[in-house]
Order: C-alpha cells, then structure tokens, then sequence
C-alpha cells in the first residue's frame, strides 16, 4: 500500500527532513507534513520542495488535530534523538523523546485513518556491556536496563510503541533499531567524536563499533514507509570497526584515558562544547555493539549499500578530515627503508 | 574406553600433505637466489604490518577478532614457551576437521589459562589446516580492562549460548573449558580430578548447531602452578575467584609467575557426532546430561592413560 499523507516528525533534523524530501520527491504520495518544533535549515528546507512544514510540539495534543485534519494515514515518528539541543538539553531531549511520542501515539490511536507507523529507535535499546552477547538479534534484551539518557528513552519510546501496537492491531507498526549514523552530511555525536583532533578513549577498552551510512538509513525508513513492513528490524552496516582501529582510519591521535579520570574529561569536552556523551553513550565507547541484519536483508528486503568500513571512509573523505601522518608519508618511509636495505644485501 | 586406541604412526592424510608440500618446495631455491633474502622478506613483512597498524588498514569479525594482530603479534611469544619450555606434544591432532564447525572440550587447570594457550597455539601451527581456535572466556576476563579487550583481539568471546551458538554455525573451530575457575583454580591434591562440567551449555550449543565435539585431554598443565593455598581475602579484595600460593608465589614475587617447565602432552579425541539424535535434541534435558557425563568421562580416562604412560612429570 503506497500511502496517500504521511506526517515526519522531526524534520528540522537530517534524516527527518531528507526523508521528507524523499517523499516530497515522490509523485504516488499525495501530501508530505514534517513536524517540528523550529524550522528547519534553509537549505534544508529548498530539499523539502512540496511537503508543508508544521510548527507544532509533539508533546501538545495538537497534534491529534493535525494527523485527523489533514487525513494523515502514515505517521514516520523519527525525532527520537540522541543529539541533545544544548548544555541543559537533555530534560528537553527526554520530554521530546519520551512524552514526545507518548502523545503523537495517542494521536495516532484516535485517528482511524492512521494505518502505518515507522518508529526509529535505536540498537541502544540493546544496552551495552561485558556480559552482552557479542552480537544482538531482534529477540535480545539488555542485561541490564539502561539506567539513563538516550537508551532508556528508547527502550521506554519502544515499549509505548509495542503498547500502541496492541490497542490498534490493524495499523502496521515497523520498528527499526538503528546502529550509529555516520556519513559525510549527518552531524551527530559520533561524528563530532572522531572529528577531534585528539580522540580520547577509555584505556584498556575496545569497542567493537557497527555504523550505518546516513543515506543507507534515509533508504531504510523510505522503504519502510512505501511498503508494508511490519515488524522489529536490527539496521546496520556489514561488518565491525573496532574504536582504535577507526581512529587510525579517521588518521586521528588516540588518547587512552583511565577509567578514573573519563568523568573528569567527559566533563571538559562537554563544557569545552566539543562533544557531549552521556553515560550510556560512555558504556558504548568501553564494549561497543554488533547487531545481526539477518531479518532486515531477509525478511525486510534490504541490504545496506555501505559496510561499516566503507561508511566510516565515505565520512573521513566527505569531512576532508587531514590526517597527522600522511598515508603517503609512511608508505614513502616503507620504501625508502626497503631500498636501503637492498642496498645491504 | 574400550582399550586403548591404535594411533597410526604415518597417517596417510598428513604423508600425502607433506609430500605435496615438498613437491611445491622443490624450484624455490633456485628463485630465492635471485630474489630476495629471508631477513629482507621478513622486514618488508614487518613494515607491511606496520603501515596497516597505523592506518587502521586491517579486517575485524563481529566478534572483534583480529587475525592479523593475532598471527603476528600475539601468537610468536607463544613459540618458545610451547616448543622449548613445555615441549607440547600433541596427539590426535588429525581428530580436528579441516573445515567446518567442531567444539573442542578440554580440562582445564594450572591457575593461569596457559593451556588455552597452548592447545590454540598447537592447532594453529601444526594442525594441517592452521586453525584458529576461538575460545569462549569467562565474563570476568570481558569485564577486565585490556584482558577483555586483548581477549576479544585474539578471537575469545563470551561463554554465552548465542555466542557458541553463532560461531558454530559460521563454521568456526570453538575451543571451551567447562570447568571454568572450578577446574583452573583447584588445589594441587585435586589435580587432574575432573570438576563439575557447568550446565552443559557447551552440549546444547552443539547439539542445535550439529557440530560434533572433540574431547581433549591435557597432561602437563596441573604442574606449572601448584596451588597449595588459597587466599580468599585477598581474592575478594582483588574480585579475582582465587588467590593462588604455590611454592614460589608470593614467596619470590614476580619470580614465582614462572611457570614450572612440565612436560606436556595434548590429546585431542575421536569426535562425537551430535547431527544423529534426530528433532531439536537440544530440547532433552537426559541427552543433555548424557552426552555431557560421556564427555567428561571420555577426557577424564584419557587423562587417567596418558598419566600412567607418563613416567617423570618434566622429562615426560
């Protein structure tokens, strides 16, 4: 079933208005609303082309009236965010993220003509620890709930979403847990991470780290949304970049900081307003998290254009992020040392 | 045991390996007068793995296995220590597939796990098929910073069902020690007494994956680390699971990690085939038990005849 009106929420951020802009770009769908609570970015906003802004607040029951009013009968609900707005954004953040989409859920319920939702979680609902398996299918759960920030706003948005799913069970509900963005155009924290000069690390850890390119999980929600896909689907790139490993890629200097000291230096990059990690996003950088793509290749239908590698190069290129050592420098090193010992022989 | 097992001294298989090798072997001399030395070959090695290393240039598995560290780092130390001080032999090697999934099940003990170690190290450099072995560890060593992580690098992962379960199925060689601390951390009176063989968790893995299981037996490791006490305040200070004082530790302090250089022997058994109990074995709590006391049995005799074989605990 191709939908006829369908309503992105968080549209003033990347994926939630490229998506629009998908849409918009889209002749089978007759109307395109993005929702959000400030306007988008200009150029944002050209991409858009047809689809009409909404200012409005997900956490407002206004919102019921804009999804009955306009015929809404797909909702795509991809504001869930990580990226908090600013140093005190993160109680704004969990209302968005939490009341956000309890309320934009009972919209949803009183509108008959809703038949689809598309919720982006997130693989954070997995949590993230050293008695995790190493890799997570869709029927895991986490060890241990997490206790704050991003994931738990997660796992809670998703237990609202099974909620709905059950009061109205004939709208097809496809929820898919997404592994870290990265991509040349996507700003989040990760992306901000690697892009320091000096990346700090916890020392004596390693995470292994799965990403999805940004265009990859643009297509993802696309496909979601045009076809019907119910279910919960893991989405992430193929294969694993371990963390020190990525900073060698990004060409970056490695700095390992003992575990006593990570509060203290998570303290200054955030008051330094480079990066800013919450705990939870902390415990990811100690393990890291692999989820399994079975079912989105085979039972959803797609397989990610990019692996894990080629995602985290497409970013280091797209940012034109120099390295300390030039590539070319240490390769020429190699040469030069081969020759002199030729020389020897 | 049904008597002792008659274990050919020319086994055809790794004859005719040996002999295709030579016959590949034969017009190197002539080209390697041409080109190259051997220690300039082995510096462009280095320096290849070097640049790699520093550009991140190198391939990870899910579980955060990384064979190229692995292969040049981690596993040479390990050479001398299995060749010269323990002097492994090991025995039954042709046991193990050359592809495919295969559980190893071996006893486990010695206060360090340096007969993980070693049976790895001795699949990886003389089994025909120089496998990789991945081990499944304890969650303490994951919860450990640069254990867990160098843990994960040389391809261990978490003794967890979904774990074994995925490796097995991907077709990887997976080595596991049930006995866990139990088995690693007992006291030199109880050497080479087999402890409690967890759940049986191992067994279940296999049995829904349909690898079959290769008991191992190794004699020599019980006698690196005596353990003749065990101090379990400073266990629970440290959170380790023991506290070992063997004759020379803590006595001489940093001395005392040396090992004892024991004689050792690996065996590796006949496999036992788990793909013949027909619909969802895994579901039967008896085969489950059955098949976990025939194992343990199997290791412990085996145990039992290699011990009597041997006459001197160092000269072997």
């Amino acid at each position: 079933m191709t939908p006829k009106v369908v309503l992105v929420t968080g549209v003033s951020r990347f994926l939630g208005g490229h998506l629009a802009a998908r849409f918009a770009a889209n002749p089978d769908i007759e109307r395109v609303l993005g929702v959000d609570t400030e306007p988008p970015p200009r150029d944002l906003l050209r991409r858009m082309g047809r689809a009409e802004f909404v200012r409005a607040d997900i956490r407002n029951p206004l919102i019921s009236k804009v999804i009955s009013t306009a015929n809404v009968d797909t909702v795509v609900h991809a504001s869930v965010t990580a990226n908090p707005a600013g140093p005190t954004g993160r109680t704004v953040m969990k209302e968005m993220n939490v009341i956000g989409t309890m309320q934009l859920l009972a919209a949803c319920q009183k509108s008959p003509k809703v038949q689809k939702l598309v919720v982006k979680s997130t693989s954070a609902v997995y949590g993230s620890s050293s008695r995790d398996p190493a890799v997570f299918t869709e029927d895991m759960g986490p060890k241990d709930l997490p206790s704050s920030g991003y994931a738990k706003d997660a796992v809670e948005v998703e237990g609202y979403v099974r909620g709905f799913g059950r009061r109205r069970p004939d709208v097809n509900v496809t929820t898919l847990r997404f592994t870290n963005f990265i991509g040349p155009r996507i700003d989040t924290v990760l992306t901000r991470y690697f892009a320091l000069p000096v990346v700090p690390t916890v020392l004596g850890y390693d995470a292994r780290v799965q990403l999805l390119h940004s265009e990859d999980a643009l297509a993802v929600l696309e496909r979601a949304t045009l076809h019907d896909l119910p279910g919960v689907y893991n989405v992430g790139g193929d294969g694993v970049l371990l963390l020190s490993q990525a900073i060698r890629r990004a060409g970056r200097l490695n700095l390992p900081v003992p575990s006593m000291a990570v509060p203290t230096v998570g303290g200054f990059f955030r008051s330094a307003r480079l990066v800013d990690f919450s705990p939870d996003q902390m415990r990811f950088l100690n393990w890291g998290r692999v989820v399994d793509t079975t079912q989105l290749k085979k039972e959803f239908g797609f397989t990610p254009r990019w692996t894990t590698q080629q995602a985290f190069d497409d970013y280091v290129s797209g940012r034109g992020l120099k390295p300390f050592v030039d590539p070319e420098t240490i390769a020429a090193a190699e040469r030069g040392i081969l020759d002199a010992a030729a020389r020897f022989r | 045991m049904a008597g002792a097992r008659v274990i050919p001294l020319h086994d055809p298989e790794r004859d005719a390996a040996r002999r295709s090798r030579h016959v590949e072997v034969v017009p190197e001399p002539a080209q390697q007068q041409s080109e190259t030395p051997d220690w300039e070959r082995r510096l462009a090695d280095l320096l290849s793995f070097a640049r790699r290393r520093i550009a991140g240039d190198y391939q990870i598995d899910e579980f955060g296995f990384d064979r190229d560290l692995t292969e040049n780092v981690l596993m040479p130390p390990l050479k001398p220590l299995y060749e010269k001080w323990f002097r492994v032999e090991t025995i039954g090697l042709s046991n193990i597939p050359t592809a495919g999934g295969a559980l190893i099940v071996a006893n486990h003990s010695g206060t360090l796990p340096l007969d993980a170690l070693m049976t790895s190290y001795g699949i990886a450099s003389e089994h025909p098929a120089q496998r990789h072995m991945r081990m499944l560890g304890a969650d303490l060593v994951f919860r450990t910073p640069l254990l867990g992580a160098l843990a994960r690098k040389s391809g261990q992962t978490l003794a967890c069902n979904p774990d074994a379960e995925r490796l097995l199925s991907s077709g990887e060689l997976v080595g596991v020690w049930p006995e866990g601390f139990k088995g690693i951390g007992k006291p030199f009176k109880d050497r080479y007494k087999l402890q409690r063989f967890g759940r049986g968790g191992f067994v279940s893995a296999a049995l829904k994956t349909g690898v079959p299981i290769i008991p191992c037996s190794i004699v020599g490791a019980e006698e690196i680390y005596p353990m003749i006490g065990d101090i379990k305040a400073l266990a629970r200070l440290f959170g380790f699971p023991y506290f070992p004082v063997t004759p020379f530790f803590p006595l001489l302090g940093p001395l005392g990690a040396i090992p004892l250089p024991s004689k050792w022997y690996i065996e590796f058994g006949e496999p036992i085939r788990t793909d013949v109990f027909g619909e969802n074995p895994a579901d039967d709590p008896m085969l489950v038990f059955n098949l976990t006391d025939q194992i343990r049995e199997t290791i412990q005799q085996t145990l039992y005849r290699l011990l009597t074989q041997r006459r001197n605990v160092f000269l072997g």
